[in-house]
């Protein structure tokens, strides 16, 4: 069990517990995913074939604009959606969109915690506090995903 | 945030518990953003198709036209996914069509003007110098605060319509003017010959300072931007670095020089554009040239000019075969279109005209999977960057470099 914390000074919604996905591009609902399926679809994307679903995605920044708003939304209703969103700068539509469907949502992360969290780490995100803390991490060699 | 006493009638559901909960949402995002107060605004600009939404986003909608919400301030909407005369053309989904006619008819109900357009600004609505409004669409957004001088922030699906409803919006971002203080100082030198020159200027601007709350200063060297050109320019920055401003020295209002477009905010970047480094934008993509499936002019819209220019190029010409050229634009600008005989003259050479709607918000994946399309042209650097998340290999490409591969159906290396 790890004791490691990373700040989230701004973020809104209730406590979660999930796998994090860390995707090291900017993110974005409409250019990166297939939103039926929940699977980051990008032809050229280093995370090509993920499900998002029920996870914490964590990334540095956003790009493109308003279709997130709806899509987190859409993805929570069919059942394919994130279980947080977490990044280090984001732009109004994702916290539009996340305060719609109900999905916590946190910005200004510590940088440290894309160098030190993987995909597959089991996290807390507590908007309330204002933190992301590791709960379990995968064993080496585990595959990820 | 401090409220005033209208704003505190409707939180506290004096005009009922729907407009409380749309209200709770635009007070979680001023919260969030550290928003003082709430700012009045004339109009609004809503995003939301079926596309994007779905099922879950019409429950939404209609759960606030049940309970009897209408807009307050005058409210236009954003492009939708189906021209309903081109949708069996295009392949497009039983689904998607039904859902989007249930769409128009519950906006109508919201008092949403359904013109379906992402060039509200060129043909619909041009705010005033420092007036507040809510738009949708990030292209429309970027104009509004770079060209008109008017403020507001990207106001994303239900977002938008919140501020409809109750008529005003929190007070963050760019409506203080502050944060509309350049901080980015961009040298053009590039000759800038085409609205593809200017997509890919936006391209190395989003990509370089990509941020929402960086706002680069252009300074162009002789060139004379165009509307068009600030259109793509805008399209192309926001969706490259999801960035909703910018200034251009001596051309936009808030930017008579390049001191008082940076009012003392300090400079986190500053560098040139040359030729050589448009260049390498469209040498980015298919350099090699080859066959391809289809040219499409979309994304933004096209504004009467654009379509003209095109027109008046296929005149008496033919696209090559098993080639589709698509071009979109809203039903303002497809009507004059029409009357001016520019619609024949692209009808004649076998290209297609959609109207009230965008390509890239026509479900492109379930065409490619129809017609097996895979490569695709266009002098619209945001679509070439958006149509990727649908499986194509797209290139950026001059207007005129579009016209020669749908004539010959093939693209030149470069």
């Amino acid at each position: 069990m790890s004791q490691r914390v990373f700040r989230v000074p701004q973020a809104f919604g209730p406590v979660v517990v999930a796998p994090v996905l860390v995707n090291p591009r900017p993110f974005s609902a409409r250019y990166d995913l297939d939103r039926v399926s929940g699977v980051i679809s990008r032809t050229d994307h280093p995370l090509r074939g993920q499900p998002v679903a029920g996870r914490i995605l964590l990334s540095p920044l956003v790009q493109g604009g308003v279709a997130a708003a709806w899509a987190l939304l859409t993805m929570a209703n069919r059942g394919v959606g994130f279980a947080a969103l977490v990044f280090g700068e984001l732009n109004p539509v994702m916290v539009q969109g996340a305060v719609t469907a109900g999905v916590p949502i946190g910005a200004g992360i510590d940088p440290r915690a894309f160098d030190e969290l993987v995909t597959g780490t089991l996290a807390c995100f507590d908007p309330g506090r204002g933190t992301l803390s590791v709960v379990d991490e995968p064993a080496p060699g585990q595959v990820l995903g | 945030m401090q409220l005033t006493d209208e704003e505190r009638r409707i939180r506290d559901g004096a005009h009922g518990e729907l407009l409380a909960a749309v209200f709770a949402e635009q007070l979680a995002v001023g919260e969030f953003f550290g928003a003082e107060r709430f700012v009045p605004v004339t109009n609004a600009h809503f995003m939301g198709d079926w596309e994007i939404f779905g099922q879950a986003g019409y429950d939404y909608l209609r759960r606030l036209a049940d309970g009897g919400l209408r807009v307050r301030v005058p409210t236009t909407r954003n492009a939708q996914s189906v021209d309903f005369e081109h949708a069996e053309l295009f392949a497009q989904s039983c689904e998607l069509v039904d859902g989007e006619r249930l769409t128009r008819a519950v906006l109508a109900r919201l008092g949403v003007s359904t013109l379906n357009t992402c060039i509200g600004y060129q043909s619909v609505y041009q705010p005033r110098f420092g007036e507040h409004v809510a738009w949708g669409d990030t292209g429309t957004v970027a104009y509004a605060n770079s060209v008109f001088g008017a403020r507001t922030n990207y106001e994303g699906g239900a977002a938008g319509l919140a501020a409809a409803l109750t008529g005003r919006t929190p007070a963050y971002g760019y409506h203080l003017a502050d944060n509309r203080r350049a901080n980015v100082r961009v040298r053009v030198t590039a000759a800038m010959r085409d609205v593809a020159d200017w997509g890919a200027l936006g391209a190395l601007v989003g990509r370089r300072c990509r941020s929402y709350w960086n706002v680069p200063t252009l300074e162009l060297a002789g060139q004379v931007p165009t509307s068009d050109d600030l259109k793509h320019f805008g399209a192309s920055m926001a969706s490259f670095g999801s960035m909703a401003m910018y200034h251009v020295v001596g051309v936009t209002p808030e930017a008579p020089s390049y001191q008082a477009a940076n009012r003392g905010r300090p400079l986190i970047d500053e560098f040139t554009v040359d030729d050589e480094a448009i260049e390498a934008v469209f040498a980015e993509d298919i350099p090699g040239g080859g066959d391809i499936d289809l040219v499409v002019f979309s994304g933004p819209q096209l504004s009467f000019l654009e379509l003209k220019r095109i027109a008046e190029a296929l005149d008496g010409k033919r696209v090559a075969p098993g080639v589709w050229l698509i071009i979109t634009t809203n039903g303002l600008v497809g009507r004059a279109a029409e009357e001016q005989c520019l619609l024949t003259a692209i009808r004649e050479a076998g290209g297609v005209v959609a109207q009230g709607t965008c390509w890239y918000v026509m479900d492109p994946a379930a065409q490619r999977a129809h017609f097996g399309w895979r490569r695709l042209v266009t002098n619209s650097a945001k679509l070439s960057n958006i149509i990727r998340a649908h499986g194509y290999e797209s290139a950026l490409r001059r207007t005129d470099e579009c016209i020669h591969a749908a004539l010959n159906g093939r693209l030149e290396p470069r």
